[in-house]
């Protein structure tokens, strides 16, 4: 079986990795003055495993048929994916800048390769619930062709209010999709409120196993747990596996972190600078240096 | 002199059916979709010639498309089957993000289509289906006019292989009057029959009902020229165009609501490129109801009746 055509991390560069991202999407919304905050934060330890550890895909030749297929189903996520994107090398790291911005490849949420050409983004998505279906599509395909790819796809847990999800929750089981990972980011909160406020999704494992799914449950942000459960997922044949993660969103700005209030909105500079503070440079450095004094002027 | 015969009667949906078991048997990636309608929309017997490659998503529309949307991103040919109503106005966010915007070569096959659908009612009467592919951009909508034009219609669409294609076809046996050395070619517009004071441009069963009226008026001394305008995006422009300067009035005739459907699409056109006196055939701005397809069409004003009433009042506004 070809393996990724991408380095792989250990434990302790996958969280400097995850830190790095968490400070690009701090830039990054900064920049924009446009954005998802509190749910990019809290699955940066995800994408950071997920792309520097457990897909395996080739950031130069992103249609490398042996490639891992990665759907982002919460396209509001979008911040944290563009930034994992960019430090894994499927595009340069500076056009994070342009997030959001006339005439990006980066837009407000994932737009299809075709169309606006952005390496990475296998489909559009946005308006939320679709991304189930796509992957049990992809799924069905490529054990059709008999091909040995994963599928993988991400969902919020205030998306699974749609019903579209349950559909395709209800196929993968019914073909029996071992192929088909679904990983759910069960932070509690969404727009409007705490999940449970807005719509009770408890008893959430108990739904998905009774869907037919085998279902694992782990912290989101301890990477070594989370990656034993995705290991598990894996290993499991005969039906879809779904990693719940437990999440906060927000994670590592500490005025952020479980605040459903910040699921929608960038920080501004003040909170920026703060959030910055909290989390230590990495490593891998950042995309851009601002000069705070100038107010960004050069960076916008 | 008789314009056109019909050979009999059979279903466009059979159409469709017999295009599939052909497909199914010349590609390999032709993988079919049924939503528990299978025998209803005929799919059944691609499912049973090929089970392998006939996947039951249930009662599902939505998770249908976002599926079809999967398949044609790792290479399939997917074929999504449902009725009207459900092929396009129920999962239509679905269709618009995963396929219409990711610009997914699936290919949505409509059955049951139009007030034709006949004693299911109104709910089961797409009569909006084309207004809502047509504005998506990306989208091809095609409306083919009888069994045959249907069967080549969905081998063709095969030969669409950058963003999706609606094709919307009927439940009812309706006269077979295509044949193969009638042209089809996806996007342009077939002319049935020449004539001077005026064009009837129709999709779908219209076609016939047209053709029918041109006869009829004839007898009047109204020379009538049909256009079989199969596709409704990309629309035949310089058919359109050429209609216009040569007969200077023009009637459309559809099994849709009357607006944004066919009808709106030539408007729009000549309105931007030669402003042309036109009357619309379809139904207007209601919903259906039961009764056998005959009965509908002439009762909501969509039957050869109605287009030579339609014809008549167009020439007395033609300058």
């Amino acid at each position: 079986m070809p393996q990724s055509n991408t380095q792989k991390l250990d434990h302790k560069g996958l969280e400097e990795m995850a830190r790095q991202i968490r400070r690009d999407i701090i830039k990054m919304l900064l920049i924009s003055e446009s954005g998802h905050s509190g749910g990019p934060l809290g699955v940066a330890d995800i994408f950071s495993s997920m792309y520097f550890n457990v897909l395996r895909h080739d950031p130069k030749n992103h249609n490398w048929p042996e490639r891992d297929y990665f759907f982002l189903s919460a396209g509001h996520l979008a911040p944290v994916w563009y930034a994992t994107l960019a430090r894994a090398g499927y595009f340069p790291i500076q056009e994070l800048t342009t997030l959001r911005k006339i005439n990006t490849r980066l837009q407000g949420h994932p737009a299809p390769a075709y169309t606006h050409g952005l390496p990475g983004v296998e489909i559009a998505s946005g308006s939320l619930g679709q991304g189930m279906s796509i992957a049990v599509g992809c799924a069905i395909g490529l054990r059709l062709d008999k091909k040995p790819n994963r599928v993988y796809v991400l969902h919020g847990d205030g998306e699974l209010d749609e019903g579209q999800i349950w559909e395709g929750m209800m196929t993968a089981s019914h073909y029996g999709l071992d192929n088909l990972i679904a990983i759910v980011d069960r932070n509690f909160c969404q727009i409007d409120n705490r999940t449970d406020k807005v719509m009770q999704l408890e008893p959430l494992s108990d739904k998905w196993r009774s869907f037919g799914w085998n279902v694992l449950e782990c912290d989101g942000h301890k990477i070594p747990d989370f990656l034993d459960a995705i290991g598990k997922a894996k290993e499991h044949m005969g039906k879809p596996s779904v990693v719940i993660a437990k999440t906060f969103m927000g994670r590592g700005v500490s005025f952020m972190e479980d605040d459903y209030r910040w699921h929608g909105v960038p920080p501004n500079l003040e909170q920026a600078k703060k959030a910055l503070s909290e989390l230590n440079p990495t490593e891998f450095g950042d995309f851009i240096e601002f000069d705070w004094e100038k107010e960004l002027v050069t960076a916008k | 002199m008789s314009l056109i015969q019909s050979k009999g009667e059979k279903a466009t949906r059979q159409g469709f059916s017999d295009a599939l078991m052909e497909l199914g048997k010349e590609n390999p990636d032709v993988v079919v979709l049924g939503g528990d309608v299978s025998g209803s929309v005929k799919v059944d017997a691609f499912a049973k010639a090929y089970p392998d490659r006939f996947f039951s998503v249930g009662v599902a529309e939505a998770d249908m498309m976002g599926i079809a949307a999967g398949l044609a991103l790792v290479g399939k040919i997917p074929i999504a089957s449902a009725y009207g109503e459900f092929a396009a106005g129920r999962p239509f966010d679905q269709i618009r993000q995963s396929i219409a915007y990711s610009e997914m070569p699936v290919k949505i096959c409509a059955s049951h289509s139009g007030i034709t659908v006949g004693p299911d009612g109104a709910t089961h009467q797409s009569l909006e289906d084309m207004a809502l592919m047509r504005v998506l951009p990306h989208m091809t909508v095609i409306s083919p006019c009888d069994y045959l034009e249907t069967k080549r219609a969905v081998k063709a669409s095969l030969g669409i292989t950058k963003g999706p294609v609606y094709m919307r076809y009927f439940r009812d046996n309706t006269p077979m009057f295509t044949d193969e050395s009638t042209p089809f070619e996806i996007g342009k517009a077939n002319t049935l029959a020449e004539g001077k004071d005026a064009t009837v441009i129709a999709a779908g069963l219209q076609v016939w009902e047209a053709v029918q009226a041109a006869e009829e008026l004839l007898k009047e001394k109204i020379s009538v020229r049909v256009l079989n305008m199969h596709t409704i995006k990309p629309l035949d422009k310089q058919a359109i165009l050429k209609a216009a300067k040569e007969t200077g009035a023009i009637v459309t005739a559809e099994d849709h609501q009357i607006h944004c459907g066919l009808g709106s699409a030539v408007a729009e056109y000549l309105a931007q490129s030669m402003p042309t006196p036109q009357e619309f055939v379809a139904v207007n701005d209601t919903f259906g109801e039961s009764g056998n397809g005959k009965d509908l069409m002439k009762k909501y004003g969509i039957d050869k009746d109605a287009i030579i009433s339609a014809v008549k009042r167009v020439l007395k506004r033609k300058k």
